[in-house]
C-alpha cells in the first residue's frame, strides 16, 4: 500500500461501532467496545495487540462467522448484518479466503484435494478443481507434494498448502489468523511474501492477526487493539521508502 | 462435496471399520434372529402348508392346527353341499404312540387321508410309492420320522411297527416341511387311521375343500362358515391363526423380539457414538469448511452420505454373513432359517433409521457449530 493512497481507495471492509460480548450477567465479558475500522483494497492490514484483546473476535466478525451485538460491517459493499445466514455463508465462500493458525487441513485429503476444497464448495467439478489446485500448489512451490497427505508434509509445507487453499478461488478479502505462528523464521518470511503479493493486488486486501513482530514490515498499516478498542492505526514504513 | 465426505469417511480407517463392524453386527443379528424366528413360524404351520389344500373346515372354536377339535362325520357332506365347493374330503389328525420292533416308543402324528384321492399327500416322495398306502396296513412316513425314530437303518421302506397294537408297514418316505414340535408324521388312509386310534364318538378332525374354478376361495370359505356354522379358513388364514396362537401362547415372540431389539439398539448405540466421535474429532475441520462457505445443509448432506455409505456397506456384509450362517444351518437342518425379502426390507428400514439417528446427532452438533471455532 506504500504506493497507494489508502484514503483514496474504496474500503473493502467498513466497520463502525462494533460491539461484541460473550456470556451473560456477572460473567458477561465485552470483547469489542465500539470498533471503527476500514480496510482498503490493495493493502495488507496487520492487526496486533495483547492476547485476549479482541483480535480474533474482530477477525471473526469481519468474516461474518460471528454475530455482533451492535454496529455495522460492510464487506465489499455488502452489509453483512442484513444478509441471512445462508447467503452470508455463500458470500463468504465467494469473496473470502482464510488462513488459520492451525492450518485446519483435512487429514484424509491430499494437498491438492485440500486446496481444491474451496472450489468444490463453489460447485466446480472435481477434475477442474484439482487442476486449478495443482496450479496453485505450483505457485507456492509445492507442485511435487500435490499428492501428499498433510501428515507427510512439514509444518511449513502444510502452511503453504493452507495458503494455496486460501488463494485458489481468488478471494478479494484474505483473512489470516497468526499465519506464521507455527513457522520458523525463513518459512514465515516466505509465507508473508506470498501474502504481500496478494495484498498488493489492486482489487484485493489482506488482514492479518499476528504477534510476530518479525513480519510487521510486510504490512501496509498496523492497527493496535487493546481491551476491545483500536488504540492506533499507523502506516508502516516500507523498506526503501521510509 | 460428496467426494470430500467420502474421503473423510474412508480416511479415518479405524473409525470407519468400527462403524462398519457395529452396523454389520447389528444387521447380521437382526437378519439371523429374524430369519430363525420366521422359520419357526413357518414350522408352526407346516401341518397346513404340507397338505397344500386351499380350504380348511374345522370346529368353530379351534385355536390352531395342532389343537384338534373333532367334528361330526356329517360335516364332509354339509361342506360338499355348499355352492361353490368343488370337492371336500375328510382328514384325520391325531397323536398316537408308535411301538418299534426294538421296543422303543415314539409319539407320532397320524394323518389319515381320503383314500380315493389321497388329497393332502406330500408333494415329494423320497423313497417308495405314496400310493402304496392303499395296501393293507400300509403307512408312509415323513423324513423327520426317519430321523426321530432311529434313523434310516431302523425306519425305512419295509419296516414294520405297531400303532395302538395294530401293524403298520412303511411303504414310502415323503419329504415335508419340518414341524414346530418336530413330532414324526405317519400318513395312511382316513379309514385305516380311525381303525388305528381308540374308538371315539367323533373322529373327523378337519374337512379339506377346494372352491370351483373361478370362485374366490375367500367367498367359498365365508359361505361354508355361514351355511354350516363350522370354522372355515383359507390355508393362509389358518396358517396366520396358528402363527398368532404361537406368538400369543409361547415366549418365542418376546424372546426373538428382545434379541432383534437388542441388535437394533446395539447397532444404533455403536453407530451413533462412533459417528458422534468422528464428528467431534473433526469439528475444527468442519468449522473450517463452514468458514470457507459450506452451508449447514451441505454439511448435513455430507454426514448423511457418510452414514448411508457405511450403513449400506454394513447392510451388504451383514446380510452376506447371516446368509452364510443360514446356509450352513439349513444344511444341517437343526435350525429353521427363512430369509424373506420382507425381512431384508425391514432390516434395511431399521438400518436407515440407525444411520439417520447417528447422522442426526452429528448434524445437530454441526448446525450449532460456530465457524469461529477455527480461529480459537
Amino acid at each position: 500500500m506504500s504506493m497507494i493512497d489508502s484514503q483514496a481507495q474504496p474500503a473493502a471492509v467498513h466497520a463502525r461501532g462494533i460491539v461484541k460480548s460473550f456470556g451473560t450477567g456477572d460473567t458477561k465479558v465485552t470483547v469489542l467496545r465500539g470498533i471503527d475500522l476500514d480496510i482498503y483494497l490493495g493493502e495488507m492490514l496487520l492487526l496486533v495487540g495483547e492476547s485476549g484483546g479482541g483480535k480474533t473476535t474482530l477477525l471473526s466478525a469481519i468474516a461474518g462467522i460471528l454475530d455482533i451485538d451492535d454496529g455495522d460491517i460492510d464487506v465489499l459493499g455488502v452489509p453483512l448484518g442484513e444478509l441471512p445466514a445462508g447467503k452470508r455463508t455463500t458470500f463468504r465462500g465467494q469473496t473470502m479466503g482464510f488462513i488459520y493458525q492451525q492450518f485446519n487441513l483435512l487429514p484424509a485429503l491430499t494437498a491438492a484435494e485440500n486446496v481444491a476444497v474451496p472450489l468444490l464448495i463453489q460447485k466446480i467439478g472435481l477434475p477442474e478443481a484439482l487442476r486449478r489446485a495443482r496450479a496453485m500448489l505450483d505457485r507456492v512451490g509445492l507442485s511435487d507434494r500435490a499428492e501428499f497427505l498433510p501428515k507427510n508434509l512439514s509444518v511449513g509445507q502444510q502452511q503453504r498448502v493452507a495458503v494455496a487453499r486460501a488463494l485458489v478461488n481468488e478471494p478479494r478479502l484474505l483473512i489470516c489468523d497468526e499465519p506464521t505462528a507455527a513457522l520458523d523464521g525463513p518459512n514465515g518470511q516466505k509465507i508473508m511474501e506470498l501474502l504481500r503479493e496478494v495484498g498488493r493486488s489492486p482489487d484485493r486486501c489482506v488482514v492479518v492477526v499476528t504477534h510476530d513482530s518479525r513480519i510487521f514490515h510486510f504490512g501496509d498499516r498496523l492497527a493496535r487493539l487493546t481491551d476491545g478498542r483500536i488504540v492506533s492505526i499507523e502506516p508502516i514504513a516500507q523498506e526503501g521508502t521510509a | 462435496m460428496n467426494y470430500v465426505a467420502l474421503k473423510m469417511l474412508f480416511g479415518d480407517r479405524a473409525k470407519y471399520l468400527m462403524l462398519l463392524c457395529g452396523l454389520t453386527f447389528s444387521v447380521m443379528l437382526i437378519v439371523q434372529q429374524g430369519s430363525i424366528f420366521w422359520g419357526l413360524m413357518i414350522w408352526s404351520q407346516s401341518s397346513i402348508s404340507n397338505l397344500n389344500v386351499p380350504i380348511w373346515v374345522t370346529d368353530p372354536g379351534i385355536a390352531q392346527v395342532d389343537e384338534v377339535k373333532p367334528i361330526a362325520d356329517t360335516a364332509v357332506d354339509r361342506v360338499r353341499s355348499v355352492p361353490g365347493v368343488d370337492w371336500a374330503v375328510p382328514l384325520y389328525k391325531g397323536l398316537l404312540r408308535a411301538r418299534l420292533s426294538n421296543g422303543e416308543y415314539h409319539q407320532i402324528t397320524l394323518a389319515g387321508l381320503e383314500s380315493s384321492t389321497l388329497i393332502g399327500r406330500p408333494a415329494e416322495v423320497l423313497e417308495g410309492r405314496f400310493e402304496d398306502i392303499l395296501q393293507p396296513d400300509a403307512v408312509a412316513l415323513d423324513q423327520w420320522a426317519v430321523e426321530r425314530m432311529g434313523g434310516p437303518d431302523v425306519m425305512k421302506v419295509g419296516t414294520i411297527f405297531e400303532l395302538n397294537d395294530k401293524l403298520a408297514r412303511v411303504v414310502a418316505i415323503a419329504k415335508t416341511q419340518k414341524s414346530f414340535t418336530n413330532i414324526p408324521v405317519v400318513y395312511t388312509t382316513y379309514e385305516r387311521a380311525i381303525r388305528y386310534v381308540p374308538r371315539e364318538r367323533r373322529t373327523l378332525s378337519y374337512v379339506l375343500a377346494k372352491p370351483k374354478d373361478g370362485v374366490p376361495v375367500e367367498e367359498v370359505t365365508r359361505r361354508i362358515h355361514e351355511q354350516t356354522g363350522l370354522g372355515a379358513f383359507t390355508a393362509e388364514e389358518f396358517g396366520w391363526k396358528t402363527i398368532g396362537w404361537v406368538l400369543k401362547n409361547t415366549g418365542i415372540g418376546i424372546n426373538f423380539g428382545t434379541t432383534i431389539l437388542l441388535g437394533f439398539i446395539v447397532g444404533m448405540a455403536i453407530a451413533g457414538q462412533t459417528f458422534y466421535l468422528f464428528t467431534v474429532e473433526n469439528l475444527r475441520q468442519f468449522g473450517a469448511l463452514k468458514a470457507m462457505g459450506t452451508s449447514t445443509s451441505t454439511l448435513a448432506r455430507m454426514i448423511l452420505l457418510q452414514a448411508f455409505t457405511v450403513g449400506l456397506t454394513g447392510y451388504g456384509v451383514g446380510i452376506g454373513l447371516a446368509t452364510v450362517f443360514g446356509f450352513l444351518t439349513a444344511q444341517s437342518g437343526g435350525l429353521p432359517f427363512i430369509e424373506t425379502w420382507q425381512l431384508l426390507l425391514l432390516v434395511l428400514v431399521a438400518l436407515l433409521a440407525i444411520c439417520t439417528f447417528s447422522a442426526s446427532i452429528s448434524i445437530i452438533k454441526l448446525a450449532r457449530l460456530e465457524a469461529a471455532i477455527v480461529f480459537r
